[in-house]
C-alpha cells in the first residue's frame, strides 16, 4: 500500500447551450438593467497603447455553415507582451487594456468582433519568442467541453517561421488554419470545427 | 482586473485535463455535436505564459443584486415566482486550495423552465419577474453564494421526446485562461438526470455525480428558502518548484 494520491477531480464540462448569452452577455439578448454592460465587450480605451486592429470572424460547423449562437472569448498580451494578469511577473502590463475579450456570434451572419491592439510577442518556456498570437476559447451548442486554439497574423511570416507552438504542428498543411488575413489594422479568422480545413485545437 | 488578495501570485503551468471524466467532443445522442465536433486530434501544449495567466475580476465589478436572481430583475417591491433556494459553495482546484477571486457567472430558465431568449419558442410563459442570469466572486476561502428560484425542466428538439432535467449554467473563471470552463448543475434526486442525452455525453458515473448538487438542510433558512450546495474543482497547477526561471522573471 501506498499513501493515497487524494486529488480532487476537475468539474466535468458541460455544453454551454444555445442561451448561453443569458447569462454572458444578457444585455446583448435583451436582458437589460441587471449589469452595467456586458462583460469583455470593451478591451481598450483611448489610452492604450499600440496599434489598433480589429479581429473579425466566423466559427464554421462540418457543412460549412456559419454557428448563430457559438460565444468566443480572446485572451491576449499587450503591446508589449505583457499579460494583465497576477500571473505575470515580468512587469505591469499596460493597465488601459484589459487583454481578455469576449463576443457573441451574430444571430444572422454568425460573425463575432473584437477591437484590440496588436499583441507583442511572449516568450516561449525556453526564452525563445512565439510570433504574435491571440489565445481563443469557443463554446456553443453542441460543444461539450469550450475549444481552445490560437490566432497568429498573416503579415508576420518571419516570426510565425520560428514559433515554437506552430513548429509542433506535423502536418504542416494545417498550419494555415491557424493564421488570419491581415488587411491593413483588420483581421479576418475563421474557425472550422470539422473538415477539410479543420482549425488546429489544442489541449492546453 | 485587480489584485487577488493575500496570496502569491501561482505560476506554474496546470495538470493536464483529464479527458476521460470530460465529455468527449462527438457524443452522437447529443444530435447537435455531431458537425460541431473537430475530428482530429487535439494538439497538446504544455502550458506558456499564454495559458497559466488569465483575468482576474475585482468584487467592484458587482452590483448589489447580482448574485440575487429572485430580485435583480424584479420590479421594485416584487420578486420572482418559484421555489426559492440558495446556491453555495467553494471554488477549489484539484490540490484542494481554495481558488479566491474567481468569477462565477450563471444562468437559467424560470420555474416552468421558460428561458428569456428570443430564440426560445416553449410554450411555458415567462416570469415578468425574472431574468435568469446573476453572477459572484468567489472570496478568500473560494466560497460563494446566490440566491434563486428553482429552475424547471424542459423539453428540447433532439429525439421526439427529451427533456432537460432542472438546471443551472455555471461559467467558471479561475486564474489562468487554461481554467476557463463551462458546465450544469443538476439537483439531488431528480430523476431526469438519467435520462438527458447531454448529462450522458459524460462517460464517467462519479464524474455527471460530481454535477448533482445535495440539498443542505444546515444552510436552509427557515421560514424562506433550501439551500443547495454545489463544490466546483477546477484544474491545479504545479509548483513551480525545480522548474527553469522563464525569461526576465
Amino acid at each position: 500500500m501506498t499513501q493515497p494520491l487524494d486529488y480532487l477531480k476537475e468539474t466535468p464540462s458541460q455544453t454551454a447551450g444555445p442561451y448561453v448569452h443569458i447569462g454572458l452577455t444578457p444585455n446583448g439578448c435583451g436582458i437589460e438593467g441587471v449589469y452595467a454592460g456586458d462583460l469583455g465587450a470593451a478591451m481598450v480605451n483611448d489610452r492604450t497603447l499600440g496599434q489598433r486592429i480589429t479581429i473579425t470572424g466566423r466559427v464554421l460547423d462540418g457543412t460549412g455553415t456559419p454557428l448563430k449562437d457559438a460565444l468566443v472569448e480572446i485572451w491576449q498580451a499587450d503591446a508589449e507582451g505583457l499579460y494583465n494578469s497576477p500571473s505575470e511577473l515580468r512587469g505591469t502590463a499596460d493597465p488601459n487594456f484589459t487583454g481578455w475579450g469576449r463576443s457573441a456570434c451574430d444571430g444572422t451572419t454568425g460573425e463575432f468582433r473584437f477591437e484590440t491592439v496588436k499583441p507583442g510577442r511572449v516568450p516561449f518556456k525556453d526564452g525563445r519568442k512565439m510570433a504574435p498570437h491571440v489565445s481563443l476559447w469557443i463554446v456553443a451548442r453542441g460543444i461539450n467541453l469550450g475549444l481552445n486554439t490560437r490566432m497568429y497574423f498573416g503579415d508576420e511570416q518571419a516570426a510565425n517561421a520560428e514559433d515554437p507552438v506552430l513548429m509542433r504542428i506535423e502536418h504542416r498543411v494545417r498550419f494555415p488554419t491557424l493564421i488570419a488575413a491581415v488587411d491593413g489594422s483588420a483581421c479576418r479568422f475563421d474557425i472550422h470545427l470539422q473538415g477539410e480545413k479543420e482549425t488546429v485545437f489544442f489541449d492546453i | 482586473m485587480t489584485d487577488i488578495p493575500n496570496r502569491k501570485p501561482e505560476t506554474g503551468a496546470f495538470f493536464p485535463r483529464d479527458r476521460s471524466r470530460h465529455p468527449p467532443a462527438l457524443t452522437p445522442g447529443y444530435k447537435t455535436s455531431v458537425l460541431r465536433a473537430p475530428q482530429k486530434a487535439l494538439l497538446s501544449l504544455d502550458g506558456t505564459l499564454s495559458e497559466i495567466t488569465g483575468p482576474v475580476f475585482g468584487h467592484s465589478l458587482l452590483g448589489e443584486f447580482d448574485n440575487d436572481l429572485i430580485h435583480n430583475f424584479a420590479k421594485p417591491g416584487d420578486s420572482a415566482i418559484g421555489e426559492r433556494i440558495i446556491v453555495h459553495g467553494r471554488v477549489l482546484d484539484e490540490r484542494g486550495r481554495p481558488v479566491p477571486g474567481a468569477l462565477l457567472e450563471f444562468w437559467q430558465a424560470n420555474a416552468g423552465g421558460r428561458y428569456r431568449h428570443k430564440k426560445e419558442s416553449y410554450l411555458a410563459p415567462l416570469d415578468p419577474n425574472f431574468g435568469g442570469c446573476g453572477r459572484t466572486i468567489t472570496d478568500d476561502d473560494g466560497a460563494y453564494a446566490f440566491r434563486t428560484i428553482k429552475p424547471g425542466p424542459y423539453p428540447w428538439p433532439n429525439g421526439v421526446n427529451d427533456w432537460r432535467p432542472a438546471h443551472i449554467h455555471f461559467s467558471v473563471f479561475g486564474h489562468g485562461f487554461a481554467q476557463r470552463l463551462i458546465t450544469q448543475m443538476y439537483f439531488e434526486g431528480d430523476p431526469m438526470i438519467w435520462k438527458c442525452p447531454i448529462v450522458m455525453t459524460i462517460p464517467d458515473r462519479a464524474a455527471i455525480e460530481q454535477l448533482i448538487a445535495p440539498l443542505d438542510w444546515n444552510n436552509t433558512i427557515p421560514m424562506d428558502a433550501r439551500a443547495y450546495k454545489f463544490d466546483i474543482v477546477l484544474r491545479g497547477r504545479r509548483s513551480t518548484l525545480f522548474e527553469n526561471r522563464l525569461e526576465g522573471n
